[in-house]
């Protein structure tokens, strides 16, 4: 029986040689026409995720169901329905933008007029008309990010899959490819599976996000609900003399637990919520405490995953990468 | 829209892919044509005398050398289909095309076809300046087109060869550095001297089991002999079964490589 | 100096130490003058029955004076390479921030390929003496023979560097070989320059290349012909080719 699901993993796992176990049971759900994020750190087995879902490595366990399709067993029709656009750009620096287009288009089998038509429609899509007969090498990072999304939409498929796909680029591409990738699920109703380490662009672009840790989605939700969870803002404070830093940490910490913040200062998580800032410089003033610095953070994404793995999400990926695909 | 394109669409996709970029890289596809030329005008230049050596089977050096032109352009494109290949693998291009409905075969054979294309640009080089050097090839226009069919078959073979190890290495330095002992395979071969004029015995030996000999040695009698049908068939036998192994370990690793469902 | 001399040792470490705990590296350097070798002197053989070939020592001899100055031709330009992939991953803006004085580097990198190619000839005379190989010269001749080789090696080590050092990029690997190739190889390999007819024969009589190897050839035969003349065009070119390099560490240090 087909689902109607846009994705949908059960027990998912990939091990890899030497007993690497990369992906370890992943459960997920992605409705039609959703944005979902996936945001981990490097090697908490997202790409290998996405590999799996799009047909490129066989899971090692669990099923999952792209489209309705079964990966494992209907992977034609699975790669029919999806786009991808992967870590790399994988582009051929030899050929045009036009020419990428022309090929991919043609190895979905359109007829000669459609690919003309849609090749041009692409590309004025994604703003490179006017560098479409030139070559690949001569394109910036972000035209081949650009040109990467285009051919992921060449034969216009229902689900699309990016992975990372504005690590490198400078604000303004990465700001552009968000409009893009927005109005894609909002306009043509693409359900959208996304990977990325950064937070904002998590938070910016996904309905849902989904964090994944060390092979395992740790926590999944709405970016608001995710951090409403953690519910509770962090006030981050810096002495004007150094000397005070001792002095302000016991003052701070009767308001709340200490959390990792700037070394020249103190931050704490308010128990009592945002109330509980005005009570914060009261105390310091009884104190004769004077700061140069103090702000109030809100929670982010990046204290949901300190508080589901003990670690900062930045930086956390540092000692893993995710291995090579070799199969085990 | 369709999910599936017919293999013919495919393979003259891919095909149109490889000719292109192998002629947008000229710094690989002019020493292809160059270089064997070279060496070719540097050994007939130094061993012209071996002519007048009794049992000399041509009258003039060039004619017998001539032939190995086409077995040094064909080790260019070993090494042209494998970088290019692992290219693709490195990039993730590859990954690209293995998302679309793209047959194996296809892949294959669109890229060998660049390897077609410049090796008949080469064959007909090669014999254009030969003939201008003075070759009369024995065996007549129909073996001019022998020529060309079997260095091209050749060079297919040897593509094969370079596509297999591209896609079991994924890395074009490792195809690079086999360059050298390509070379040296062409080198213990019959190129320089025929077998029965070769005095150390144990290299005769070699250049007896190596099927390099007979390749060139195929191409050579429609030069120099004219319509010799044992060394026809064992260089055009030799050309199609290293041919065909060569493909099959390549679709083998292909396989291997994008290991989709 | 002494700054001069650390920085060439320590080029010098690395690329040995990289060289030598690397079979990928090292082994087709090595192989490939051994296979020239065995198919020049084993397949050519019967080359010397030609009337008029008259080299006393044999043609296995003849042969390996000509795979002795290729190898030390190619071990410096193989090292050329190993200068264009420093700068392609950038290790080579770390040695020229780093060293303070940045002669060194060269003659570091000139050190390696003279180390290189010891190993590599020290295998393919064993070979060659392993088959027979006549050596009809002195101690004198033979110290000479290696003397020629080491400044062929050096002049080849520097033509290279200065190439990689103006262009950067291991694809610029052809423009290094390819006039090397053609200087060795249009000079007398197969035969003596006498019995060369032609145009070979033509541009063979004006090429450097001819005198080194006769002169090489000469002092295998224990009887040395236009030894200086050949001594005279190597220093000659190690003394241009310093140029060369050097102007190409400064188009290097200049591109930042």
């Amino acid at each position: 029986m087909r689902d109607e699901h846009g994705i949908q993993a059960e027990g998912l796992a990939r091990d890899f040689k030497g007993g690497i176990r990369a992906v370890d049971g992943i459960e997920l759900a992605v409705a039609p026409g959703e944005i979902y994020g996936f945001l981990g750190p490097n090697g908490a087995g997202k790409s290998t995720t996405v590999h799996m879902l799009t047909t490129l490595l066989p899971p090692s366990a669990g099923t999952a169901r792209v489209a309705g399709f079964d990966v494992a067993h209907e992977g034609q029709q699975v790669r029919a329905a999806i786009g991808a656009a992967l870590q790399e750009a994988a582009l051929d620096p030899l050929l045009t933008g036009r020419e990428h287009l022309r090929l991919q288009t043609a190895l979905h089998g359109m007829p000669k007029a459609e690919r003309t038509v849609r090749s041009q429609t692409l590309l004025e899509r994604v703003g490179l008309t006017e560098a479409a007969d030139r070559k690949v090498k001569t394109y910036s990072g972000g035209m081949k990010r650009r040109l990467d999304l285009a051919l992921a939409l060449a034969h216009e498929p229902r689900i699309l899959f990016l992975d990372e796909p504005t690590t490198g680029l400078d604000p303004q591409s990465r700001n552009a490819l968000w409009a893009e990738v927005a109005r894609l699920a909002r306009d043509e109703g693409v359900t959208v599976f996304l990977t990325t380490q950064y937070l904002e662009e998590a938070d910016v672009l996904a309905d849902r996000v989904g964090i994944i840790d060390h092979g395992r989605i740790v926590a999944e939700g709405t970016p608001i609900s995710l951090k409403a969870e953690i519910g509770r803002p962090s006030v981050e404070a810096i002495p004007a003399a150094p000397a005070d830093l001792v002095p302000l940490a016991r003052v701070l910490e009767r308001f709340g637990e200490p959390v990792p913040g700037s070394p020249k200062g103190v931050t704490v998580r308010l128990d009592g919520g945002e109330d509980a800032l005005a009570d914060v410089v009261r105390a310091l003033d009884v104190e004769g405490l004077h700061v140069s610095h103090l702000q109030l953070h809100a929670p982010t994404l990046d204290d949901v995953f300190l508080a589901k793995t003990g670690r900062s999400l930045e930086g956390a990926g540092d000692e893993l990468e995710e291995p090579e695909p070799v199969p085990a | 829209m369709t999910g599936h394109g017919p293999l013919l669409l495919q393979v003259s996709q891919l095909a149109r892919r490889s000719v292109l970029r192998t002629f947008r890289q000229p710094i690989n596809v002019v020493p292809s044509f160059l270089f064997p030329l070279m060496l070719l005008a540097v050994n007939v230049g130094g061993l012209r005398a071996a002519a007048d050596l009794p049992g000399f089977p041509a009258d003039s050096y060039l004619d017998f050398a001539l032939a190995f032109t086409f077995l040094q352009g064909a080790l260019f494109a070993t090494t042209n289909a494998g970088t290019d290949l692992a290219r693709d693998i490195q990039t993730g291009f590859l990954n690209r095309l293995a998302l679309t409905p793209m047959r194996s075969a296809a892949l294959l054979l669109g890229q060998l076809a660049g390897v077609v294309a410049l090796a008949l640009l080469q064959a007909t080089l090669y014999l254009t300046v030969g003939i201008a050097a003075g070759v009369r090839p024995e065996s007549g226009v129909p073996g001019v087109v022998l020529i060309v069919l079997l260095g091209v078959l050749v060079a297919l073979a040897f593509g094969a060869i370079g596509a297999f190890l591209a896609l079991r290495t994924g890395s074009g330095e490792a195809i690079q550095a086999l360059f050298p002992l390509f070379f040296v395979f062409l080198f213990l071969s019959s190129m320089n001297l025929p077998r029965n004029l070769i005095e150390i015995e144990w290299f005769r030996t070699v250049t007896t089991i190596n099927p390099v000999s007979y390749l060139i040695e195929g191409i050579r009698s429609l030069i120099i002999t004219g319509w010799d049908a044992q060394a026809l068939l064992l260089g055009f036998g030799l050309a199609a079964g290293i041919g065909s192994v060569a493909l099959a370990a390549a679709g083998w690793a292909l396989r291997g490589r994008l290991a989709r469902s | 100096m002494r700054s001069f001399r650390s920085v060439a040792f320590a080029v010098a470490w690395r690329g040995i130490h990289n060289a030598f705990t690397n079979p990928a590296i090292l082994v087709p350097s090595m192989l490939f003058p051994f296979f020239f070798f065995t198919a020049f002197a084993g397949g050519l053989s019967r080359v010397s029955d030609v009337p008029g070939f008259d080299y006393p020592p044999g043609y296995t001899a003849f042969q390996f004076v000509f795979v002795f100055l290729q190898s030390a031709a190619f071990g410096g330009i193989f090292n050329g390479f190993a200068v264009a992939r420093d700068f392609e991953s950038g290790f080579a803006r770390r040695l020229l921030l780093a060293a303070p004085q940045r002669t060194g580097i060269i003659a570091g990198y000139a050190i390696v390929a003279f180390v290189r190619w010891v190993a590599t000839i020290s295998v393919v005379t064993v070979v060659a003496l392993l088959v027979g190989m006549e050596v009809l010269g002195s101690g004198i001749d033979l110290f000479g023979l290696v003397l020629l080789g080491l400044l062929v090696n050096v002049a080849a080590v520097l033509w290279a560097a200065g190439i990689a050092m103006r262009f950067r990029t291991l694809q610029a690997g052809p423009l290094m070989q390819v006039p090397v190739f053609l200087i060795l190889f249009l000079a007398p390999v197969y035969v003596p320059l006498d019995l060369l007819d032609g145009w070979i024969h033509a541009v063979a009589s004006v090429n450097p290349a001819t005198f080194l190897l006769e002169a090489g050839r000469s002092l295998l035969a224990g009887d040395p012909v236009q030894v200086g003349i050949a001594f005279a065009i190597a220093l000659g070119a190690v003394l241009l080719l310093s140029f060369w390099a050097l102007r190409g560490l400064r188009s290097a240090e200049a591109a930042g």
